[in-house]
């Protein structure tokens, strides 16, 4: 029982920690937000049985992607500006619509989930299944994905080198 | 942590609520890394539905897909961030309603 207990607050943190994200005008502070959000995901994971998932929730989403986000926030340096131009543009009049439309989709969701799946106990899947079945049937799948990290890594190389060309010739046009 | 039983209806309702507060921040932003990271909790929502329902039959292949969607991720947030880092540069600011001309 305690564990159902868990789940239930960490589900509550997850979705409090998201809003609280998606609000705040200081992309710094809507960043710890989300990371306390993914890291109570990753007890949601670890609940219901799944360690390998929720290991890896934790080291690469809450660690390697949100300190790449981490440092191009430091990066861009937005300040106090970027802070009074977030909430001049977070009017309840600009919100409103988008919330109604969601509120509406969500609504469709619940409905749906509410008859089809019914309460069912749940079984821990260990991280040796999750490796079998990975280079077993889903081999092609690892192949596909290392090739969709090599197309980012290129992709993203690209971008940051002429970033970083563009500011060497501006300096040289300087002086 | 084996028998024990959370209806796979919470998991789903939990999963499709971060879905849908996710969707809603991708339309409320303008600031384009306020749109990136809208797009990862929407895509950590899928993830979580994945793995509920691997996890409500006990098969291993809800986890898998969840590395996939991990992989998906990193790969959108390094090109995504590549890009904010252009836009900046040449329009000075994130709003995404300037960045509307293909060729800068």
């Amino acid at each position: 029982m305690l564990e159902i207990g868990f789940f239930y607050i960490a589900a509550t943190v997850a979705l409090v920690a998201t809003v609280m994200a998606m609000t705040r005008a200081n992309a710094i502070h809507a960043l710890i937000y989300l990371i306390v959000s993914l890291l109570a995901v990753a007890v949601i994971f670890f609940l219901i049985g799944a360690p390998f998932a929720a290991a890896l929730e934790i080291v690469i989403y809450a660690g390697a992607i949100m300190v790449l986000f981490v440092f191009v926030i430091m990066m861009l340096n937005l300040g106090e500006k970027g802070d009074k131009q977030e909430r001049q543009w977070l009017q309840p009049s600009i919100w409103a619509g988008p919330a109604i439309l969601s509120a509406v989709l969500l609504l469709e969701l619940l409905i749906v989930i509410s008859q089809t799946a019914g309460p069912v106990s749940v079984t821990a899947v260990s991280a040796k299944e999750v490796g079998l079945a990975l280079f077993g049937p889903y081999v092609l799948a690892v192949e596909i994905a290392s090739m969709l990290l090599l197309a980012g890594l290129v992709g993203s190389f690209h971008l940051g080198r002429r970033y970083l060309e563009r500011d060497n010739l501006e300096k040289q046009g300087d002086q | 942590m084996d028998g024990l039983n959370i209806p796979l209806n919470h998991i789903l309702l939990v999963s499709s609520l971060l879905f849908s507060i996710g969707m809603l921040g991708l339309m409320i932003r303008r600031n384009i890394i306020f749109i990136l990271m809208s797009l990862e909790v929407m895509l950590n929502a899928a993830a979580l539905a994945f793995v509920a329902a691997g996890a409500h039959w006990g098969q291993p292949d809800g986890q898998i897909v969840f590395m996939l969607i991990l992989t998906v991720a990193a790969a959108e947030v390094a090109v995504g961030l590549g890009l904010v880092l252009q836009v900046q540069k040449r329009f000075k600011t994130l709003d995404m309603d300037h960045a509307n001309r293909m060729q800068g």
